[in-house]
């Protein structure tokens, strides 16, 4: 089938809201080449259970499609238009299984040589509806706060080595109560300027107690989900025919309630964690990994305008040797690798706020937890500098403001 | 960023449209970084002022080739920060080789088809995943049959059961029984330890799907062979094993037992440490490339010291492939290689050994395709079915 045989009918099977939304654009995709039409449609599947920056977005980007003219819109997605498709890509059922179809033409480009045509025509797009479509700015200037190196008696090597030339490190923070303090910060911004899912709190173990007005996820909470899905991996994996793709696809197909999700919590956030689980690779095994990735989700789909991630240890990796002479011993820490994964997941904290709108104006704070090292960034604080001076975190907050 | 547009750099792998000027810029500031630390030359201008280590005849040649360890970025190892996470590189490999500072990989990125790839001499393109030996006959195969060269003299040391089919491909002009005998340690490991404890993260297959440890089958090595061809008892392989702190290091054991039993003269490790990455911890990746940068050096000593191979061995080094930049939005920086821009597709080679010139840098771009028909100008066969050229600069 093709974008031209399009049919409101065809999208039954989808969710109410986005049902909703196709109906209004069924001309539009019709118009538009298959090589680009999933992409979009896998977008617009999930709209039910998307955050609100998301569907904002999502809902631009189809209002600007459906304004181009016959004209634009060959002149807009001629790169897509050139790319060759197989008969079993244009015979899936890419409707209703959008996302495979995306993972399938992924590997087509791949083997037939058209990935980077393919990279053209998507660059081009991009730059077009960045053009005319601009992003929502953050109603006050975005906040990032991450805390690194919980357990860790020390650094074995400078820390914040990516992140000193945009900031001004500081060597002597007064740790007391930081983390409190760095809390009641992020508290008061959600209190001040309560947006849906626009504060977030993200925890590599379990989460400090903090304020209901943050949508907070932590790898601690997620201890009975996390369980499930690997019984499930284990048990899926026994099945004959077994490969790595064809569990990817069976973790994609997971749904909150298959990991033990209960129908009273918020089914937006809830789906959002089964992605962290089931999509990020390494999430479900070391805490960093889970804290980085869910970090760099939040701040990808819900865009907002406060973020406090604070790395915990991960579990320790065995060496070969370990693992050939010791049984199901419990499961040791690795403080002091987890501060180098931590500090490299900070670098992509700020990498990833930078993406954002506003971001010439956002600023970004990180600290070795019960520690007297930090790095802030901000519109008015100089880049690449020392400060040997005592400092509290709430002070050092209020520079990078 | 458009919805679908991120849904498409997420899946499909899209970056920045100009690859080729950034691969040069990648090229010229890694050449930039060695020749500061190394004193390196650069190979264009200086080609005749360089020490050329003589070879040996044709027959007597010996080429040993390394994939380093699953894709490592600059920042981790050539750049000025990552310099100190490959110290037997710059100080004892760097000086006595040639570098080459720009190999384009333009295939796909996934370990398997890489490596089959850099071993048949042309962008293959079979599932990664998948149980497949590679479509075009391998290097091991034109240099076996060619050459008539018996079984033992190409060997294959590989990470994985993903990679039990390398040794020879699906080509109707070579083919079964004409190609390298493959061993998998992990398999061996598997095998020598049947009944034992539950090894499920030291046998996971591949670091692409962290939590995916199949169960290993095919047996393209018996474990009888274990005593028959590399002289080691299962209780001495069991009880070695248990000393070694990673698989690579169990490959690298293998490759040493190798060389000193059969001597082959066409010998391929691939290693596979780094690619732990994919698990996105930072620390593990960086503790697997000082690791490859240790077993690289080992295996350089042994060729020095063993008398089968001093002094008449080319060795090899490349990574298969990099990793995604930090900067592509559509990738998660060091943690995979999906986006297919530069940085990912962009990365170096190291020849050193007999016939190859020392301390100098040729930043000219070459295809890493290009590997096998240099093996073959050097050991005397013709690859006929390769894309690539032999490297003028080895010759």
């Amino acid at each position: 089938m093709l974008p031209s045989d399009l049919k409101a009918e065809l999208f039954a099977g989808y969710p109410p809201e986005a049902r909703k939304l196709v109906a209004a654009y069924v001309s539009t995709l019709q118009r538009l080449p298959l090589a680009y039409v999933p992409s979009l449609l896998r977008e617009v599947i999930e709209y039910d259970f998307k955050f609100p920056a998301e569907r904002k977005t999502l809902e631009k980007e189809l209002a600007n499609l459906s304004s181009l003219s016959q004209e634009q819109t060959k002149t807009w997605f001629q790169g897509f238009a050139q790319i060759q498709l197989s008969p079993e890509l244009e015979k899936s059922d890419w409707v209703n299984a959008p996302a495979p179809f995306v993972e399938n033409l992924s590997g087509h480009l791949w083997t037939t040589h058209q990935l980077d045509a393919f990279r053209v025509a998507a660059l081009d797009y991009a730059d077009r509806l960045h053009a005319v479509v601009s992003p929502e700015q953050p109603v006050i200037p975005r906040l990032g706060i991450t805390v690194i190196g919980q357990g860790a008696a020390s650094a074995e090597e400078p820390l914040f080595r990516k992140l000193r030339p945009h900031g001004a490190y500081f060597s002597n923070v007064k740790p007391e109560g930081g983390l409190a303090t760095l809390l009641r910060a992020v508290a008061a911004r959600a209190q001040a300027h309560p947006i849906p899912f626009g504060h977030w709190y993200i925890d590599g173990g379990e989460p400090a107690a903090h304020d209901p007005a943050l949508t907070c996820v932590s790898y601690g909470r997620l201890g009975p989900a996390r369980a499930r899905l690997s019984e499930k991996i284990r048990s899926d994996i026994e099945h004959p025919g077994m490969g790595p793709e064809a569990l990817r696809t069976l973790m994609a197909r997971l749904r909150p309630a298959d990991l033990g999700f209960t129908a009273a919590s918020d089914p937006v956030l809830d789906r959002f964690q089964v992605k962290l689980l089931t999509e990020g690779s390494g999430t479900q095994i070391f805490s960093t990994t889970f804290a980085q990735w869910a970090a760099r989700e939040a701040l990808r789909r819900a865009q907002p305008h406060t973020l406090f991630v604070r790395f915990a240890p991960r579990q320790r990796q065995k060496a070969m040797n370990e693992m050939l002479a010791s049984g199901h011993e419990p499961t040791e820490l690795d403080p002091a690798g987890s501060l180098v994964d931590a500090d490299m997941g900070a670098y992509y904290n700020w990498l990833n706020l930078q993406r954002l709108a506003g971001a010439e104006k956002s600023s970004s704070l990180i600290w070795f937890e019960e520690h007297t090292e930090a790095l802030a960034i901000g519109p008015s604080l100089p880049r690449g500098t020392t400060s040997n001076a005592t400092a509290s975190l709430e002070q050092i907050l209020s520079w990078a403001a | 960023m458009s919805q679908s547009l991120e849904s498409m750099m997420s899946q499909s792998s899209l970056s920045e449209a100009r690859s080729p000027v950034l691969a040069a810029q990648i090229a010229a500031t890694r050449r930039d970084f060695l020749r500061t630390a190394a004193s390196l030359a650069l190979g264009t201008t200086v080609l005749g002022s360089s020490r050329l280590v003589g070879a040996a005849t044709i027959a007597q040649r010996k080429v040993i080739v390394i994939t380093f360890g699953g894709g490592a970025r600059d920042q981790e190892t050539f750049a000025p920060d990552g310099q100190e996470n490959i110290p037997h590189l710059m100080r004892d490999l760097i000086p006595r080789s040639s570098f080459f500072s720009q190999v384009v990989n333009r295939g796909i990125l996934g370990h398997y088809v890489a490596t089959a790839s850099l071993a048949t001499g042309v962008y293959e393109t079979v599932n990664n995943f998948a149980s497949l030996p590679p479509e075009h006959p391998t290097a091991f195969e034109y240099f076996r049959k060619d050459l008539k060269r018996p079984a033992w003299d190409a060997w294959v040391v590989a990470p994985s059961n993903g990679f039990n089919r390398i040794g020879e491909s699906s080509h109707r002009a070579y083919g079964p029984s004409t190609g390298a005998r493959v061993i998998l340690p992990k398999h061996l490991l598997k095998a020598a330890t049947a009944g034992g404890r539950d090894y499920e993260h030291l046998l996971r297959d591949n670091y692409e799907t962290p939590l995916y440890a199949p169960q290993l089958s095919g047996n393209d090595f018996e474990l009888e062979q274990l005593g028959m061809m590399l002289k080691l008892s299962v209780d001495d392989f069991k009880s070695h094993a248990r000393t070694l702190s990673s698989p690579d290091e169990l490959s690298v054991y293998i490759v040493r037992q190798l060389m000193r039993e059969l001597a082959p003269s066409l010998l391929w490790i691939t290693m596979h440490d780094i690619d732990i990455a994919h698990a996105g911890a930072f620390s593990l990746y960086i503790d697997g490339i000082r690791r490859t940068d240790r077993l690289c050096a080992d295996i350089w000593k042994a060729i020095e010291t063993e008398p089968e191979y001093a002094g008449k061995t080319t060795l090899f080094i490349l990574p298969d492939f990099g990793r995604d930049a930090d900067d592509d939005a559509g990738g998660n920086g060091f943690q995979h290689h999906r986006t297919g821009d530069s940085l990912s597709r962009t990365t170096w080679m190291m020849a050193l050994g007999a016939g190859v010139r020392e301390g100098v840098v040729f930043d000219r771009p070459i295809d890493s395709t290009d590997l096998v028909p240099t093996l073959g100008s050097m050991l005397g066969f013709t690859a006929s079915f390769s894309q690539g050229k032999p490297i003028q600069e080895l010759l």
